[in-house]
């Protein structure tokens, strides 16, 4: 048995940008907050993005410093996950077209 | 105090050892957090959305606390917030109270020590983390105030907060380093 998905149709319509998002690549950015741990941040960003601890430090010093980071890029798709998984961690994160 | 014991085996594992007064305190602390971030199974909710994890009545939270919990994914577009809100925070809340009752059925009916396997330890984490982001929206902390917090007076309603806040910094701090020592 199979349900049709609901109300996904009109999501699916307005996002018209899919060709163009080969060339204009997405980005996540992990913004600072006075909370989440350094330690944690850098356990995140290893954990998840498996990236080595060296660049998972840079990153997380970046947003300790500068306020922000760009922690990937990709399509959309691969942005909204990131940024799911970020809220999941509990890290403030936001996805947005990389100008 | 609580105090961590890392078993040094092949893999991250470790018992973390709590006195009887740690343990309720976290005991409530799930609670608290399922109440606060989870949708009640009795809402009157839906069957639908419960069934695809579709909301389309989510809405961001007026409350600082539950906002930071399930924040915007998009910085200056309320609009795609929103879409993009409807069709993931189900799932973030679920995950956020499975975390917390993963780490409630850790602390078992009694005994002290709890043993956190490698699976365990991210739910453990993520639930210390999401509770301090709770107490921190209720103290309003910033990057700028949070000395201020170290010399309240004992009198102070937000000492005890504070004081929490601290114990969970600890417990967080402490279980995060000792993964990546």
């Amino acid at each position: 048995m199979s349900v049709a998905p609901p109300e996904v149709t009109p999501t699916e319509v307005t996002r018209p940008e899919v060709v163009e998002q080969v060339e204009n690549p997405w980005i996540t950015i992990v913004w600072n907050d006075p909370v989440n741990l350094m330690s944690y941040v850098t356990y995140v960003f290893m954990e998840y993005f498996h990236y080595p601890r060296e660049k998972a430090e840079r990153l997380m010093m970046d947003v300790h410093e500068k306020g922000r980071a760009v922690v990937s890029n990709g399509t959309r798709e691969a942005m909204e996950r990131d940024v799911t998984a970020m809220h999941g961690y509990g890290l403030w994160a936001t996805l947005q077209k990389d100008d | 105090m609580a105090m961590l014991r890392p078993l040094g085996a092949s893999d991250r594992s470790m018992d973390l050892i709590l006195e009887e007064v740690e343990r309720e305190l976290l005991i409530s602390l799930t609670a608290q957090l399922i109440d606060f971030v989870g949708t009640a199974a009795d809402s009157g909710e839906d069957p639908l959305v419960a069934l695809v994890g579709i909301d389309p009545e989510a809405v961001p939270s007026e409350d600082p606390a539950l906002h930071r919990l399930l924040p915007d994914a998009f910085r200056d577009d309320e609009e795609a917030s929103l879409e993009f809100r409807r069709f993931t925070e189900r799932d973030l809340r679920d995950a956020k109270v499975r975390n917390a009752e993963a780490v409630r059925a850790s602390l078992g009916d009694d005994g002290l020590v709890v043993h956190l396997s490698e699976e365990l330890i991210p739910a453990w984490l993520g639930f210390l983390n999401d509770t301090r982001l709770v107490l921190g929206a209720r103290l309003e902390l910033t990057e700028e105030n949070q000395d201020e917090f170290a010399d309240l007076d004992d009198d102070d309603p937000r000492a005890a907060l504070y004081g929490l806040y601290g114990w969970l910094t600890y417990l967080q701090e402490t279980l995060v380093q000792s993964l990546l020592a």
